[in-house]
């Protein structure tokens, strides 16, 4: 972060403090607002969009929207939550245009079929060598995680992100996709499951992999 | 209960959703099952990796534009105004 154009001043301030200055006309607050969140804002639209630009343009307009609607901010949640919801928004509704664009069928329940089948069961089951603290400042397994995600359908990843990752509920979910709440229930489980699969093959520790038996196994 | 069914309940009881009863079952199966109880765990650690990373680190060029932009538009008179 480059500390020289950071306001000194609004380095200890708590966000909700930072949040009355900018109403009340502070830009330095607000700076700093954005200074706090937007890798955060940024990582999010990353992982939805999976394109620099299109991350890039969504967390701007994101910070744009939140600076035109900052007197409607009531404080009722974070504004971490808040940037956090208007990023999402941005970035749903561009997935929409994408999709549109190129003439894919916006009927996310089409093949939705699948998500009815059987679910996929667990074949790789080991304990991980380390825990999630130690994991999660590594670059290695920041990759590993992305790739991972990478890996699912947009479907799948959809739901988890906004379920798992930015703490929606399945209501809230299902609203936001336009899906029912059965449908993010399967989906999410898929995900999780899947996810599970990817990175226990690499963070699993083979001395504790256990094997289903044979009877156990339907 | 079977692991099956675990499984199949899996998204609510890694929730806390699940009622108390079922909780009873799903704890009485993974104290006997090993597999179960190590996939509700590698779940659990799943979940938390990705709610803590910092997957992305933002472009220094973009931040100066972002930047440049806020001041930019930031109304004179106050925000929403
Ligand atoms: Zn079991």
């Amino acid at each position: 972060m480059s500390e020289d154009i950071k306001n000194t001043s609004c380095r200890d301030v708590p966000d909700g403090e930072l949040v009355r200055r900018s109403q009340g006309g502070e830009l330095a607050a607000f700076e700093e607002l954005a200074f706090r969140h937007e890798e955060k804002v940024y990582s999010l639209a990353m992982r939805m969009l999976r394109h620099e630009q299109d991350a890039e343009d969504v967390t701007q307009q994101s910070f744009l929207n939140a600076m035109e609607n900052l007197q409607s901010f009531r404080g009722d949640s974070s504004f971490s939550t808040w940037i956090c919801r208007i990023a999402i928004h941005g970035a749903l509704k561009l997935i929409r245009k994408r999709k549109s664009r190129s003439m894919v069928s916006l009927d996310e329940t089409a093949g939705e079929e699948g998500d009815h089948g059987t679910i996929p069961h667990p074949e790789y089951i080991a304990d991980w060598r380390e825990s999630p603290e130690e994991l999660v400042h590594r670059n290695e397994i920041q990759r590993l995680l992305e790739e991972a995600l990478s890996g699912l359908d947009e479907k799948h990843r959809m739901v988890f992100l906004l379920r798992d990752v930015e703490g929606f509920s399945v209501k809230e979910t299902a609203e936001s996709l336009g899906l029912t709440e059965t449908n993010v229930k399967v989906r999410l489980l898929r995900a999780r499951l899947q996810l599970r699969e990817v990175l226990t093959r690499t963070l699993g520790d083979p001395d504790t992999r256990v094997v289903r038996h044979h009877e156990h196994a339907r | 209960m079977k692991c099956e069914e675990l499984l199949a309940m899996l998204n609510e009881y890694v929730d806390g959703t699940v009622d108390p009863s079922v909780c009873m079952e799903y704890e009485k199966h993974m104290a006997g099952c090993d597999p179960c109880k190590v996939v509700v765990d590698n779940i659990r650690k799943t979940i938390i990796l990705y709610k803590e990373g910092k997957p992305y680190e933002l472009p220094l060029t973009f931040r100066n534009r972002l930047h440049e932009t806020l001041r930019q538009k930031w109304p004179k008179s106050g925000p929403g105004s």
